[in-house]
């Protein structure tokens, strides 16, 4: 028994090392540099103070446009994901279901940089806004505006947001809606009385993980919305990189993990009172 | 209904497809391919700028996904007979790895480390016997380090939903015929475990070699591809771009593909 403990021990000590020396270690010192300052030629200085956080209106911009885009993206891949759920767990034939599953879920693990490029490639002054010149549209801009980043958004979550919703829909037994059926409701109701409720913890669970990963994206803003639509994460490039001020990038940051921690939990409340429990999240 | 999923489709796909094709373009025009040629391939590859990115990226991905897939799979096993609070707190470990953003991590790895060196180097230097000391800094150890890390979560997730689904009456008929524990674990767990940490060997590949976002803080001096694609996107876009995407893609899509196809037979087999 002894022995086995043992076992256990030397399984788990690699892997608790790499986490508290890379994630525990690292996050105290974020929230402690968050209440230092700044050292005259950059970096940390030691001491307490909350002049930091109470400098963090500077940065309020970054703050209220992640707090409007974040919600809104996660609203339109919502909508453009559960049709494409619903259609994959109840309407696809079988065989071709794995595949077809498969081609949405592939997208989102391959670089959300190239993938970005992408849009920059189709959306800018070469691309879609000279092709509709050439239409008669006059001149269009389309890069670097709230429309592009919102694309891009759509673009790179969708897939997170289609594979709960999917899977919440996959256990919906049919003969539910065949008894609706038969009881001589039309499909509407059907839909709006029984699949769209027992939808709710996978619509949960997607809107959760699209939202969470929204609060922090640098990447589409910066190449999509080309510094006029600009997140928190850009701000903190900016901070660390050029500006090279850690104790106010570090509150900047701690106050977003904040913010995030705080939406979740009351998120996680509303939903666990509208019924339903939690999928597991799962993404492959 | 199949008309809404197949546009889509053409949605998540046709973007990829046209980075693709122009890449072929032999001109520099975004909206026309003039004629098709390999010529941006070419350049690409010739550039040394490209071809030190890729070794470093593929270096850093490689090193990172057998340490994760090593320490995951041992984590995820040891995991299985621990309870009460050790268990709570790697549960909140991973979730806390997975959850906290890229970019927060990123940040928080470069501030830490920094600061950690800066202690240790004269430390070092005071100690070390013999000529010049070793200069800690930021570039290889720093990536592959950070980079383990959220594989490692990953790895521990998916091996931990493969060890759940896993038959235990073979487990059990294997220490009924007399089989010991390490016989029982070589002959019967890991035959049944391997297409999962293969799958998430493969994907702890793919993120890695994908990361723009942490690398971009703790790459150091380093480049990798991700970043030097970057650097490129921000001077303007250049058909060579096309083609060095086009060839990531390809890596990430055909590790993808198999990682998946490993994963749904593994999983198949296992379940009995």
């Amino acid at each position: 028994m002894q022995g086995q403990r043992l076992r256990t021990w030397l399984f788990l000590a690699p892997a608790g090392a790499v986490f508290l020396i890379m994630l525990v270690l690292p996050l105290v010192v974020v929230i402690v540099f968050a209440f230092g300052e700044r050292a005259p030629a950059g970096g940390y200085a030691p001491g307490f103070t909350l002049e930091q956080f109470a400098n963090l209106p500077a940065r309020w911009k970054a703050f209220s446009n992640t707090l409007v885009m974040a919600p809104a993206g996660t609203a339109l891949c919502l909508l453009a994901a559960y049709p494409l759920a619903y259609f994959l767990a109840v309407r696809a034939s079988a065989q071709w279901r794995t595949l077809l599953l498969v081609l949405v879920i592939v997208p989102f693990w391959t670089s959300i940089l190239i993938r970005s490029y992408a849009w920059i490639f189709i959306l800018g002054g070469t691309g879609l806004p000279l092709l509709l010149q050439d239409l008669g549209f006059g001149a269009i801009r389309l890069i670097n505006t709230p429309f592009a980043v919102l694309i891009g958004i759509v673009y790179g979550y969708l897939p997170l947001m289609v594979f709960p919703i999917y899977v919440s829909l996959e256990k919906l037994d049919k003969r539910l809606l065949e008894a609706a059926d038969d009881l001589g409701s039309p499909p509407w109701r059907g839909f709006l009385q029984v699949t769209l409720p027992l939808s709710v913890p996978g619509v949960a669970t997607g809107c959760m993980l699209v939202f969470i990963l929204l609060m922090g994206e640098f990447l589409i803003p910066a190449l999509l919305g080309g510094g006029k639509v600009f997140f928190v994460g850009n701000a903190l490039v900016d901070l660390f990189l050029q500006s090279r001020n850690w104790p106010f990038g570090s509150a900047v940051a701690a106050t977003l993990v904040a913010i995030m921690l705080i939406t979740v939990t009351i998120y996680m409340r509303l939903i666990r009172r509208l019924g339903g429990g939690r999928d597991d999240i799962s993404l492959m | 209904m199949r008309l809404y999923a197949f546009a889509i489709y053409l949605f998540l796909y046709a973007p990829i497809a046209i980075i693709a094709l122009f890449s072929f373009s032999a001109g520099r025009s975004a909206v026309q391919m003039q004629g098709f040629s390999t010529e941006w391939y070419g350049k690409a590859l010739s550039n040394t700028f490209v071809t030190e990115a890729l070794q470093t990226s593929a270096t850093v991905a490689f090193t990172s996904a057998v340490l994760a897939s090593v320490f995951g799979t041992l984590a995820a096993l040891g995991l299985q007979s621990v309870r009460g609070k050790v268990r709570t707190f790697f549960d909140a470990l991973i979730y806390v790895a997975v959850m906290v953003p890229g970019i927060v991590i990123g940040i928080a790895t470069l501030i830490t480390l920094v600061t950690v060196f800066a202690w240790i180097n004269p430390l070092l230097a005071a100690a070390w016997p013999f000529g010049e000391a070793p200069r800690l800094k930021m570039g290889y150890t720093s990536l592959i380090a950070a980079h383990t890390l959220f594989s490692m979560a990953l790895v521990i997730l998916i091996l931990r939903a493969r060890l759940a689904g896993m038959d235990r009456s073979l487990i059990e008929a294997s220490s009924d015929l007399y089989a010991g524990p390490w016989g029982t674990f070589r002959q019967v767990t890991l035959p049944l475990l391997a297409p999962a940490i293969l799958a998430g060997f493969l994907l702890s590949f793919t993120f890695s070699f994908d990361d723009f976002i942490i690398a971009f803080f703790v790459a150091g001096s380093e480049t990798t591809l991700p970043i030097y694609i970057f650097s490129s996107i921000r001077r303007g876009v250049t058909p060579e771009i096309n083609a060095i995407g086009t060839m990531v893609l390809v890596v990430s899509l055909t590790l993808l593909i198999v990682a998946q196809l490993t994963l749904r037979q593994g999983g198949r087999k296992a379940a009995g």
